[in-house]
């Protein structure tokens, strides 16, 4: 019955966006209309998340009669995971993107009373309108709550093991808040192009959305980078890898997008090009969608054999990307209004920032798509790799970390050249940093010193201008304490870079029991393998003593796990993790005479990496917390009137 | 032409160098950065060019690898089961999932020898999972087989989730 709840909900839910869609669209200025938008919304809301609720309550039920169930789950796996794999593959996962699009509709509705009415009904009618795409997605091509009945299986297949970890658990929630959150700025540029008001107005109040969506985003990313790095037991954090690309794609244009979205708001100017990425960055998420879910990355046969899911992405994407781009050639010329700034101005290194982050996208899609587009033409298969990828954002990152040193120390519109002399200075002091950390660390790579010099650079031209606004006395406006973590945020990130992939140190070795071996200064010792049981699995689990030159000596235990109900085997890693490095083991498989192949890696500073993304994604959320966004009032006080009320 | 115009001429004609510029260096470095994948047929007719990375794959040959006694050296054949085998030395760990009878991918170069020397070694985590580029030759082999093969590989199952 449950299963079947959750079935009818979605289709009900689904009718309701339907006529959300049709009277949001309709423009229509009746009072009682524009109001049941919003308790429509609520509606779909509340049976979306009934249905979700149905989808959990056969995962922790083990109703191994709903297909999904079967397949992914198993009735040893502890609760937690038993919940947690309702996202664990394709059609749940896609459930869960329909909450959270329910969601960000109805926190939508709890602000507003704070936009026209006309306006948000139909940013209300778009999303919905979106929403109603995504609940036909997964009802005529992915519905989860399909019955296995007569055959049902007496136990489930068990999740993928390397899905039964705690970074799965929140992983997905947060992508797609951020993934589905880009939704709200493109309703908000797709409505404004429909309203004809594009201003600083319309740009504040897409600002807060964006922020979020892009912190979310950033979060997501950061947590799927951490996860790979010790679940998939290879050591590395970034693998360029398609399904990773999908989600960088839309970070990358959501960045662009709330830079410009702030030259918009404060100038008034980039009009076009703001309404541009918020179609971009969305477009880029439903590409992602299409990448990862067609089944065009196993190849472009199996994509072939079974298109339906692949097609219907691809037509719903065409249809978004068409419409809301044939809207915006006819009615964004209308917005332009000409603002002018000189080359040292604010406005012109916002221009850089979104040139950079454009180009770094192009570079992603091109890398992502050219091995596909290869197969689609040729039939033949290449691969591009790490290198090629690098070689585009060495340079970019480095270029985009001048242009934010300097900005602190711009103005709107001109800044004269003599106002940059404090840059020179702290330009200096970086320098000076940059060169002794090449003679403690690496006397052979430049650009990994040219990398700390200049992430060395942006912290303190930040600082010093936050010393400056101190010594004045002036309260700091959250967006500008936001601006300023997020920025030190990517100097980490960048400086972890750098010395992560350059420093580190990793050997596969060939251990026997109590062997040892040097490992940056440390000793390594194997102690040897013991036998554990989980719940699920059983595992053999390598000892390792650690011994630092310095302080004392810790244990590092490694797991080769062999799940029960799908007998996959998986490398759990040993990692003693810390602020300045870690040092990570894992184990290989079994060889002669009780010894082992270990993999072995000192990793300085792999930290920072996600330290810092982590800072972006605290600094956007802080920014939000700026009292201007606050006082919001509505342009036009004469239509508050129906939506505050309802 | 007025000084609007030709702001916006200006505009078009540097955002037009630029993208021709950044297609041009795209090709280009993808261009040398590119590993094309060879099948076994491919490889034993020696269609691989020398010392040039490239990616290559089959199944491992049942009873063919050889394990070093002091090293982590490894060595094995792979075959596409209709006739094509051809070796391949690897140092290093070798994947959860590498067997006799998996399907994997190997990249590196071919030396003079006619061995491929395997810098990496892909075999992804899941019993049922076979590389992307391996699925032709399958489909060829066991042309049932395909339908029923669930494609999750790590990453897969972890875009599943995404």
């Amino acid at each position: 019955m449950i299963p079947e709840l959750g079935h009818f909900s979605l289709v009900i839910a689904g009718v309701l966006s339907l006529f959300t869609a049709l009277v949001g669209l309709s423009g229509s200025r009746n009072s009682l209309l524009q109001r049941s938008v919003v308790s429509m919304t609520v509606g779909q809301f509340a049976l979306t998340l009934l249905s979700f609720s149905a989808l959990v309550w056969s995962f922790a039920t083990d109703d191994f009669s709903v297909a999904y169930v079967a397949n992914n789950s198993n009735s040893l796996m502890p609760w937690y995971y038993k919940v947690s794999a309702t996202w664990g593959a394709h059609e749940g996962s896609f459930l869960l993107w329909i909450l959270i699009t329910s969601g960000w509709m109805l926190a939508l509705c709890l602000r507003g009373h704070q936009y026209p009415t006309s306006f948000f009904t139909k940013v209300l009618g778009i999303m919905a309108l979106l929403n109603l795409g995504f609940i036909c997605f997964s009802l005529f091509t992915s519905n989860p709550f399909l019955r296995l009945i007569p055959m049902t299986p007496v136990d489930g297949a068990d999740l993928n093991p390397l899905l039964q970890d705690f970074g799965l658990i929140v992983h997905p929630p947060l992508l797609y808040m951020g993934y589905v959150g880009l939704a709200v700025p493109f309703a908000f540029a797709v409505a404004g192009l429909l309203e004809g008001q594009v201003d600083s107005a319309w740009a504040r109040w897409s600002r807060t959305w964006t922020n979020m969506a892009w912190a979310f985003l950033t979060a997501g990313i950061t947590l799927g980078s951490w996860w790979a790095y010790y679940e998939l037991g290879w050591g590395g954090w970034w693998f360029w890898d398609p399904v990773e690309n999908a989600s960088f794609m839309p970070w990358l244009a959501a960045t662009a997008l709330v830079h410009s979205l702030s030259v918009t708001e404060k100038r008034g100017t980039f009009k076009s090009w703001t309404l541009l990425l918020a179609i971009t960055g969305f477009s880029f998420s439903l590409l992602g969608a299409f990448i990862v879910r067609s089944g065009v990355l196993t190849s472009v046969h199996s994509f072939a054999v079974d298109p339906e899911r692949g097609m219907y992405i691809l037509i719903f994407l065409a249809l978004v990307v068409g419409g809301s781009l044939t809207l915006y050639a006819l009615r964004a010329g209308q917005n332009s209004t000409q603002v002018a700034y000189s080359f040292l101005s604010r406005e012109f290194f916002m221009l850089i920032n979104n040139l950079i982050l454009i180009v770094a996208l192009a570079v992603v899609l091109w890398g992502t798509m050219a091995p596909i587009g290869y197969e689609a033409v040729t039939g033949g298969r290449i691969s591009i790799g790490t290198p090629f990828f690098n070689r585009f954002f060495v340079p970019l990152g480095l270029v985009l970390a001048i242009a934010l040193a300097v900005l602190p120390l711009l103005n709107w519109k001109r800044t004269k050249a003599e106002a940059l002399r404090p840059a020179g200075i702290s330009l200096l002091i970086a320098a000076v940093f940059a060169v002794l950390i090449w003679f403690v660390l690496d006397p052979t790579s430049v650009v990994v010193a040219t990398a700390v010099g200049l992430g060395a650079w942006v912290v303190i031209s930040h600082g010093a201008d936050l010393y400056k606004r101190l010594r004045k006395g002036t309260t700091l406006p959250m967006a500008y304490v936001g601006m300023t973590l997020a920025h030190v945020g990517f100097s980490v990130c960048m400086i972890g870079i750098a010395i992560t992939a350059t420093q580190s140190e990793e050997s596969d070795v060939r251990m026997a029991p109590q062997g040892s071996v040097m490992l940056a200064g440390q000793r390594v010792t194997f102690l040897g393998v013991v036998e554990v049981q989980g719940p699920n699995y059983s595992a053999q689990q390598g000892v390792f003593l650690v011994e630092p030159e310095s302080t004392g000596s810790y244990e590092l235990r490694a797991e080769k796990r062999r799940y029960f109900a799908g007998n996959n085997v998986m490398t759990e890693a040993g990692i003693q993790a810390g602020l300045l490095a870690d040092t990570y083991v894992s184990l290989g498989e079994p060889l002669a005479d009780g010894a082992w192949a270990v993999r072995l890696h000192y990793k300085p500073l792999v930290r920072w990496v996600w330290l810092g993304a982590l800072l972006m994604a605290l600094g956007g959320i802080i920014a939000i917390f700026d009292r201007r966004y606050r006082s919001l009032r509505v342009r036009d006080t004469k239509v508050i009137g129906a939506v505050a009320q309802s | 032409m007025n000084p609007k115009r030709k702001q916006r001429l200006y505009l078009t004609v540097f955002l037009l160098l630029v993208s021709a510029g950044v297609t041009g260096l795209l090709i280009l470095v993808s261009g040398e950065n590119m590993n094309m994948f060879y099948p076994p047929a491919d490889v034993v007719a020696g269609k691989i060019p020398p010392e040039q990375k490239v990616r290559a794959g089959g199944m491992v040959l049942d009873g063919s690898v050889v394990r070093s006694e002091t090293s982590l050296a490894v060595e094995f054949q792979l075959t596409d089961h209709k006739g094509a085998v051809f070796p391949v030395a690897y140092s290093g760990i070798l994947p959860d999932l590498f067997r006799e009878g998996q399907g994997i991918l190997v990249e590196g170069e071919m030396d003079a020898q006619g061995v491929f020397q395997a810098e990496e070694v892909l075999a992804k985590h899941d019993e049922n999972y076979m590389p992307p580029e391996l699925l032709d030759i399958d489909m060829q082999a066991k042309p049932n087989a395909y339908k029923a093969m669930p494609s999750i590989d790590p990453r897969a199952a972890k875009g599943d989730a995404l």
